[in-house]
């Protein structure tokens, strides 16, 4: 394929498991079970170059571990990643990884976690530009860290300090800044705004579509902020329990939200209007991944439940009535049988 | 001690001030405020990233980290002060009747122990409970907070929680002595929509059916808009303006509180660029003279560079603007407005 059509990740198949059981011993006195709890299991995507996909969903749903398996923060269970096309499971060590590795960068949602608490601010933004030896000489690479500090709306006498000097959001704009030093084109961002107020918000999102279009870079973006993502997402994946639910452009899945789990997720976005709407939050008992339902994960919390959906497993498909090429895919029996009403909402409510 | 009268509310800060000695002088990070919360109320904090939300909540429960340090004003709670307690006592009044969810949910969760022993620990140590009480307690507040399977879960460690969980298992540790007042920072910022309305749902139970009050740091105005009785609007250290959520929200009086408003992205508007509040905040080193957002402020005029405006009544709310100010609303209708 060739090299400008071809998407920029692949993804195929994708699980993830963990081991949650209770210490050996314990299993053997007590009789208990193994316990697996199935936080990714089997999705698909493909992200094209220079293009926002988001990814939504409840808590716990696998967002992050999606995020952790593309960056090689853990190893897949099952399935194939393909970075620019190459296999990343194909790699056996870091280092054989590691010219991949410069040209995706990840955002985590706990910055301050990520932030190496004895280090000046200055030194954690230019440890990529010194590990991938990008730029030379100190006073090049200090105009760059000045530069990434304006950027993110920090002031270079910032890069002196300590993270601990800093506010919530100030310190996740240093792991922003961070992530932009290596100049990556793929960037995984999880909640990378979420500890942020919306004036600051608001110029990090601004800047993140202007470097995409300066630089063609291409995002990866977890957010629970559904306004966020419709903001900046091209497409816009819904998980639910592990599972992509809907898959669709991003106008698409605003305007005509196919799948109940997607229809109830913008049921509950907060009225800032004040209209006295009640958000309704989600019905029904939470989902746990270590025991999941049978059948569709979503079928004891989904209105349309039928006999069907509780024996046999939905994958994903395309909606019918969408422009071809552009079309949803959806994960639901009853959106495939076509017996649930459609729900078509306006997008100019600003 | 000096008591402020019987119809006290729960919580009243008067002109605190917070500082950090540093090498090139003192940092005055929170400079003069007052503010109280009502039993059973809800105060929203709002306000630009580094305004002083946290270190406001921290000087309140005693945890400024040194060399931050409580420089002015005094503290109380349910009348008696709480600003110089010695810290044994402090730590009691944090278990017990301020419960405090902070910014950061790793910093409150100890990697080494399961959060079920975590939980246990907290509540037997300010409740009259036993071992096996205290862990039945546990396993309800995490299904309070919406974590499947708490009974399997309990015993899990904080690495095995996704980031929203790991938030609300802090949530759970705050709620699990009963406190009068929750400071909570930022509480559902990693959650999303639908655990968001639960734990908000969660929020506003305890407030009406036990009369907790609540003092709610978050940039989500959405949330501030469903949960909040006032709200405070922070700038630099002050409060800019404070006042009935419904108030604020819909009639912005402080410049700055507008351009807020106008920054909030929402499903269905322009998606090309967002409004935003053009410049930064000023560091700390360098707060303007006069009021400190007027080298940002569209209506700026020359007493803005000049005098610092302190919080004036406008009906229900309070604002720090000199647009506000009453002679100028009396020269205004005398026809000598500026600006
Ligand atoms: N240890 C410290 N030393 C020096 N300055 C500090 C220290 N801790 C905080 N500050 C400064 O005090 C100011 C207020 O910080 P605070 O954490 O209260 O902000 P905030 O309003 O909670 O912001 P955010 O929304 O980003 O969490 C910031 O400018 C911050 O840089
Ligand atoms: N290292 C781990 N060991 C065991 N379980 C894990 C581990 N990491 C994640 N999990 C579990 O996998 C599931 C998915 O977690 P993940 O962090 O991907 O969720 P998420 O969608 O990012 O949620 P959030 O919005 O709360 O951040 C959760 O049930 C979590 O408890
Ligand atoms: S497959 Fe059935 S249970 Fe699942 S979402 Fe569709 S209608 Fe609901
Ligand atoms: S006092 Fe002046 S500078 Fe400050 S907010 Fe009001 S109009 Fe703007
Ligand atoms: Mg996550
Ligand atoms: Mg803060």
């Amino acid at each position: 394929m060739a090299e400008a059509s071809r998407p920029l990740v692949r993804v195929q198949g994708l699980k993830r498991y963990f081991d949650v059981s209770a210490p050996l011993l314990n299993r053997l006195l007590e009789g208990q079970p193994r316990l697996t709890l199935r936080a990714v299991d089997g999705v698909d995507f493909t992200i094209n170059r220079g293009e926002t996909f988001s990814i939504v969903g409840e808590s716990g749903c696998g967002k992050s571990t999606v995020a952790r398996l593309i960056v090689g923060l853990y190893r897949p269970t099952a399935g194939v990643i393909e970075f620019d096309g190459a296999d990343m499971s194909g790699f056996r060590s870091r280092k054989e990884m590691a010219p991949l590795r410069r040209r995706q960068q990840m955002i985590f949602q706990d910055p301050y976690a990520s932030l190496n608490p004895r280090w000046r601010v200055r030194d954690i933004i230019a440890e990529p530009i010194r590990a991938f030896r990008l730029i030379d000489g100190n006073a090049a690479i200090v105009a760059r860290t000045d530069e990434l500090l304006r950027q993110v709306g920090l002031a270079p006498a910032d890069g002196d300090k300590y993270p601990h000097e800093f506010s919530g959001g100030q310190r996740q704009r240093i792991s922003i800044a961070r992530a932009l030093a290596s100049q990556p084109e793929f960037l995984i961002c999880d909640e990378p705004t979420s500890a942020l107020d919306v004036s600051v918000q608001a110029q990090i999102l601004n800047l993140m579509k202007d470097l995409q279009r300066e630089l063609k870079l291409t995002y990866l973006f977890i957010s629970h902020n559904l306004a966020v993502v419709y903001h900046i997402s091209d497409h816009v994946a819904v998980m639910y329990l592990g599972r992509i639910a809907e898959l669709a452009p991003t106008r698409v899945l605003f305007s005509r939200p196919r799948h109940p789990y997607t229809r109830m997720l913008l049921d509950t976005i907060p009225d800032l209007a004040m209209t006295g709407r009640q958000r309704n939050p989600v019905a029904g008992e939470v989902p746990n991944p270590i025991n999941p339902p049978t059948g569709c994960g979503f079928h004891p919390r989904c209105p349309f439940a039928n006999e069907r959906c509780k024996i046999e497993r939905p994958e994903p498909l395309p909606a019918r009535g969408d422009a071809p090429g552009s079309a949803a895919l959806v994960a639901c029996h009853g959106v495939e049988e076509g017996r649930l009403p459609d729900d078509v909402r306006p997008l100019n409510a600003a | 001690m000096p008591r402020p009268p019987a119809n006290q509310p729960l919580l009243q800060v008067e002109n605190l001030v917070v500082e950090f000695p540093t090498r090139r002088g003192v940092l005055r990070a929170i400079d003069d405020i007052s503010f109280h919360i009502d039993q059973g109320e809800v105060l929203g904090v709002v306000g630009e990233s580094g305004a002083g939300k946290s270190l406001t909540g921290a000087a309140i429960i005693g945890l400024l980290e040194p060399p931050g340090r409580i420089a002015g004003g005094r503290v109380f709670l349910d009348g008696g002060r709480i600003d110089d307690l010695p810290p044994e006592k402090m730590r009691r009044v944090r278990g017990k009747q301020i419960g405090a969810i902070f910014q950061d949910p790793l910093t409150s969760l100890n990697p080494l122990y399961s959060i079920g022993r975590q939980l246990a620990e907290t509540i037997t140590t300010h409740l009259p409970m036993s071992e096996a009480e205290a862990r039945k307690r546990a396993i309800e507040l995490l299904a309070e907070v919406g974590i499947p399977a708490p009974d399997k879960r309990i015993d899990h460690y904080p690495h095995q929680f996704s980031g929203g969980m790991r938030q609300r298992v802090v949530i759970a540790l705050a709620l699990c002595a009963n406190p009068r007042l929750i400071i909570a920072d930022e509480p559902t910022t990693a959650l999303d929509v639908s655990i968001q309305a639960q734990i908000i749902a969660l929020l506003k139970r305890l407030c009406r059916d036990h009369g907790t009050a609540v003092m709610l740091i978050t940039h989500d105005m959405g949330v501030i808009a469903e949960t909040a009785d006032r709200v405070a609007v922070m700038y630099a250290g002050r409060i800019a303006e404070v006042g009935p959520v419904r108030q604020v929200i819909k009639h912005a009086l402080h410049p700055y509180t507008e351009g807020l408003m106008g920054s909030i992205p929402s499903v269905g508007m322009d998606r090309q660029r967002l409004a935003q509040i053009d410049g930064a905040m000023p560091r700390l080193n360098a707060i303007p003279q006069g009021c400190a957002f007027n080298p940002r402020c569209p209506k700026v005029f020359d007493r803005c560079r000049v005098e610092r405006p302190d919080l004036m009544a406008q009906g229900t709310t309070q604002v720090a603007c000199w647009l506000h100010a009453p002679d100028r609303a009396l020269a205004k209708a005398a026809g000598g407005g500026r600006g």
